[in-house]
């Protein structure tokens, strides 16, 4: 990835959710701009 | 990907460029992942979302694949990503969104 793209998370309920994608790559020094959680139920 | 969020990306891709973005994913299984990584780069597949015929050509990961583990601080990695890393497989998914990556 390349430094200073931003970060579009769409995690899913049984696998990583949208929020913990987003708390990692913000941590790695990414702006994320839209986090969200799908689930397929 | 339902059609809320793919209206999302959309502006998105129009406010900040498509060249801009990357797209991480969460999956726990690989099924889907195809149809993930599909929309964002060639459009929406099932020609019925706002992405329908709109190629973004959005690089896609997956939040468990070395390239975004590797970004990670240790301590993120261990805390909150090291038991999906146990339970998800993540080479098939790799190995569909490095194809997906590669025709960008």
């Amino acid at each position: 990835m390349h430094k200073g793209t931003k970060i579009i998370a769409i995690g899913e309920r049984d696998g990583v959710p949208g929020a913990v994608i987003a708390e990692c790559l913000e941590g790695a020094g990414y702006e994320v701009v839209f986090q969200v959680t799908e689930c397929f139920v | 990907m339902n059609f809320e969020n793919q209206g999302v990306i959309k502006r998105l891709a129009d406010q900040y460029g498509p060249e801009n973005l990357t797209v991480v994913l969460g999956n726990g299984e690989a099924n889907g992942v195809e149809v993930f990584a599909e929309t964002v780069t060639e459009g929406d597949p099932s020609y019925a979302g706002p992405l329908a015929g709109v190629a973004l050509k959005i690089p896609v990961y997956h939040v468990l694949e070395q390239e975004v583990m590797n970004e990670v601080p240790e301590n993120l990695r261990d805390e909150k990503l090291q038991l999906s890393s146990l339970v998800i497989d993540i080479e098939p998914m790799h190995q569909l969104l490095q194809t997906a990556r590669d025709k960008i």
